[in-house]
């Protein structure tokens, strides 16, 4: 019987080259895969990709990542917000890229790369800076702005119950990202709060169906990047 | 006292302009406060982008879920009958036209309802957009709440943008502490004016020509 099961966080993301894209889950603090992140830390791949809708916030997470010097470019749509320090100075002092892209941008593009769709037209960006030199095409009257799709080597995901065949549930807001990147990596790392037996989820109420998984890594007491900010932590 | 609105008033004035089951995103700062101000009678639905619909009001500080929150980052509450979904599905609703009305805060807001409300350009500043580019394009109605006029009296209302557009032509109505005026294809125009203001006050605070009230 298929079991995707992986021993420990370490062995999910050791394989991760240097120079790989990579996709984490999560809305600011809400949802991120915060073991997984710090697993990749003490893996130590270099000259990353990241997606992710911010930069991560305080020293740990998204952001210690970014601060070990792990991420060359950033794609995300809010790359700023009260917590977040390390970006901004790396960002000011040039020494890490970044991809501007509108958030239902960011998501659609996520989603193409899991649905085979290499690139589709949306209203977003017409008439700003952000759409300069892109394609654009009329649809019934109104401009459209061409967008490709945005695909990843690794995806990082955090959820709340999984069984060994991949299949997931979210707990509340902090699904947002992750079911479609779990789509659009070639490889899929799930840290999960409960790690129950096939059948358990009642199919009705599976959100991210197995195939779209490949590693669940079990993780059942995963801290919160707010509780760790709160407390003064930082990583490694 | 200064004439015209206060922030509550701006908002409660906005709320009533929100038709009974509409499908509602609020923008953070003052349109946030138009939940406290839902006239008698009316339903509105909160929609935020990070994959909530029936958001209800913040939770008490020891009631708080770290996975709930809305697209400030602030903790909210989901009301009964609330869904989640993912972020393809949160901005389908966006940019499919399935929210009636979204309500802003700007930066500026010009004659042919340009908005202006993500970046000032300048070189220095970390660019960061958000879901605002595609709020605007998506959403049936897109209403401003702001001041009249910058904290240096500089007006917000204006005859172009300078500051880089969110979107071109996308707003129809804005709310401000002294008048709610119309985007028309006449370019502004007052609706209603705040108690003790008047069309002249507003004229002078408005940085393009601006029509007075049909009567």
């Amino acid at each position: 019987m298929i079991n995707k099961k992986c021993p420990s966080a370490a062995e999910a993301v050791a394989d991760v080259p240097d120079g790989a894209v990579v996709m984490v889950g999560g809305f600011g603090a809400s949802g991120s895969p915060i073991e997984l992140i710090h697993a990749l830390i003490d893996q130590g791949a270099k000259d990353l990709t990241l997606i992710n809708n911010n930069t991560g916030n305080g020293e740990v997470g998204l952001a210690a990542l970014i601060a070990n010097g792990q991420v060359s470019k950033m794609i995300c749509s809010f790359p700023r917000s009260s917590q977040s320090k390390v970006f901004p100075a790396l960002y000011r002092a040039g020494k890490i890229e970044l991809e501007l892209v509108p958030q239902g941008t960011l998501a659609e593009r996520i989603r193409a790369a899991g649905a085979g769709i290499p690139a589709f037209y949306t209203p977003t960006t017409v008439g700003t800076v952000l759409a300069e030199g892109k394609e654009t095409r009329e649809f019934d009257g109104r401009t459209y702005v061409m967008e490709p799709w945005l695909k990843a080597d690794f995806a990082l995901i955090k959820c709340e119950v999984a069984d060994p065949l991949g299949n997931l549930t979210f707990n509340k807001t902090a699904r947002n990202f992750s079911p479609i990147m779990c789509m659009a990596a070639t490889t899929t790392v799930v840290q999960t709060r409960k790690l129950v037996a096939a059948g358990d989820i009642d199919p009705e109420h599976v959100v991210t169906p197995g195939i779209f998984v490949n590693r669940i890594v079990d993780v059942p007491s995963p801290v919160h990047e707010d509780t760790l900010i709160a407390a003064g932590r930082s990583y490694p | 006292m200064s004439a015209g609105w206060t922030r509550e008033e701006m908002a409660a004035r906005a709320a009533q302009d929100i038709p009974d089951g509409s499908y509602v995103n609020l923008g953070i700062g003052i349109p946030e406060l138009i939940t406290q101000f839902v006239p008698e009678g009316r339903e509105f639905i909160y929609h935020t982008e990070n994959g909530l619909l029936g958001m209800g009001p913040p939770p008490a500080d020891d009631e708080r879920d770290l996975d709930l929150m809305n697209a400030g980052k602030k903790y909210v509450t989901a009301l009964p009958g609330a869904a989640y979904f993912h972020h393809a599905d949160s901005f389908s609703m966006i940019r499919g036209g399935h929210i009636d009305v979204c309500v802003l805060g700007t930066m500026q807001v010009a004659a042919n309802g340009d908005i202006a409300n993500w970046s000032t350009g300048a070189p220095d500043a970390i660019p960061a957009v958000g879901g605002a580019m595609d709020l605007v394009q998506g959403v049936k109605r897109i209403f401003v709440v702001t001041q009249h006029t910058t904290k240096t009296g500089d007006p917000k209302l204006v005859d172009k943008c300078s500051y880089p557009l969110t979107g071109p032509g996308v707003v129809s109505r804005i709310f401000t502490n002294l008048a709610v005026v119309d985007v028309t294809p006449d370019g502004f125009q007052v609706v209603e004016l705040a108690p003790g203001v008047t069309f002249e006050e507003v004229e002078q605070a408005t940085g393009a020509p601006i029509l007075p009230r049909t009567e």
